[in-house]
């Protein structure tokens, strides 16, 4: 097993982790992170695999790619955050109405 | 690659073979920003006292971080950095600037930080519709002025970027009587 695999392994490990919280965690918070920790995931897989030929120069298309990802996911959380703020000031709770304590 | 004008491939990607995608993430981070507008003012973001440590940190880090943005855009040609690494040490420049605030910084307000805002992607539509009217095609550089055109799409990029997320960090509008 090379080192690039591990990397794309470890990509997938973060991806399976950040669902798992995504799912089991009710404060939307948690979730906003969750979601943060998965798109990190994907990233690590997109450049790793990006420099999957042993010896010659990384792809640089998953690169470009990558770096696009992350300024969208970081505008996306930060609009995430806001949208819980206003959550929290209408309702009291930082929570899905599903899953609301009447 | 030697038509990119630019010798650092991820750039030479980023700005040249697939510009669409960089043009549209600049709208993305526009429409982001308005989104968080459209909730409302920045209530939370409340009158503070700053620490004296804080400030002084900030008179050491800011013009630090500063140089280093200008850094990261020039070598972005042939080395890692670009506009979004720029952008984001300029934007991590402008919130250690908001924190050690007093009170919001409302005379910022107006014409001139939202022409800020759509600078980088006003100067990226500009560049590429000149383009389409000299050569006919949107966004393909001719190879001698590669260079010239992608550093001044950065530049503009740069400073777009940086503002956006430091807005972006505030949480809301800034109104006047906040």
């Amino acid at each position: 097993m090379n080192s690039i695999l591990l990397y794309a392994l470890a990509g997938v490990g973060l991806f399976t982790l950040g669902l798992y919280a995504l799912i089991v965690h009710a404060h939307l918070l948690r979730k906003i992170l969750a979601i943060n920790v998965m798109g990190s995931g994907v990233f690590l897989v997109l450049v790793s695999l990006g420099g999957r030929t042993p010896g010659a120069s990384p792809d640089p298309v998953p690169h470009a790619m990558v770096i696009t990802g992350i300024v969208v996911a970081v505008s996306a959380t930060a609009l995430a955050l806001a949208l819980m703020l206003r959550v929290q000031a209408k309702t009291g709770q930082t929570l899905l109405p599903e899953e609301r304590l009447e | 690659m030697e038509t990119s004008g630019v010798s650092n491939p991820v750039t030479a990607v980023l700005l040249n073979f697939r510009g669409y995608d960089t043009l549209l993430e600049m709208a993305v981070l526009l429409v982001a920003l308005l989104g968080v507008w459209s909730l409302g003012s920045a209530a939370v973001y409340r009158r503070s006292n700053p620490e004296p440590v804080l400030l002084s940190l900030v008179g050491v880090l800011v013009p630090m971080l500063l140089l280093m943005a200008g850094y990261l855009l020039w070598v972005g040609a042939d080395a890692p950095g670009g506009a979004f690494q720029a952008g984001s040490v300029l934007a991590a420049a402008g919130i250690l600037m908001l924190l050690a605030c007093k009170r919001p910084p409302v005379q910022l307000l107006g014409w001139s930080l939202r022409l800020v805002l759509v600078l980088g992607l006003g100067a990226f539509i500009a560049v590429g519709v000149s383009l389409l009217s000299a050569s006919g095609m949107f966004l393909q550089y001719p190879p001698g002025l590669a260079g010239a055109l992608i550093l001044f799409i950065e530049a503009a990029a740069t400073l777009s970027i940086g503002v956006t997320l430091a807005a972006l960090f505030l949480g809301g509008r800034l109104d006047p009587d906040a």
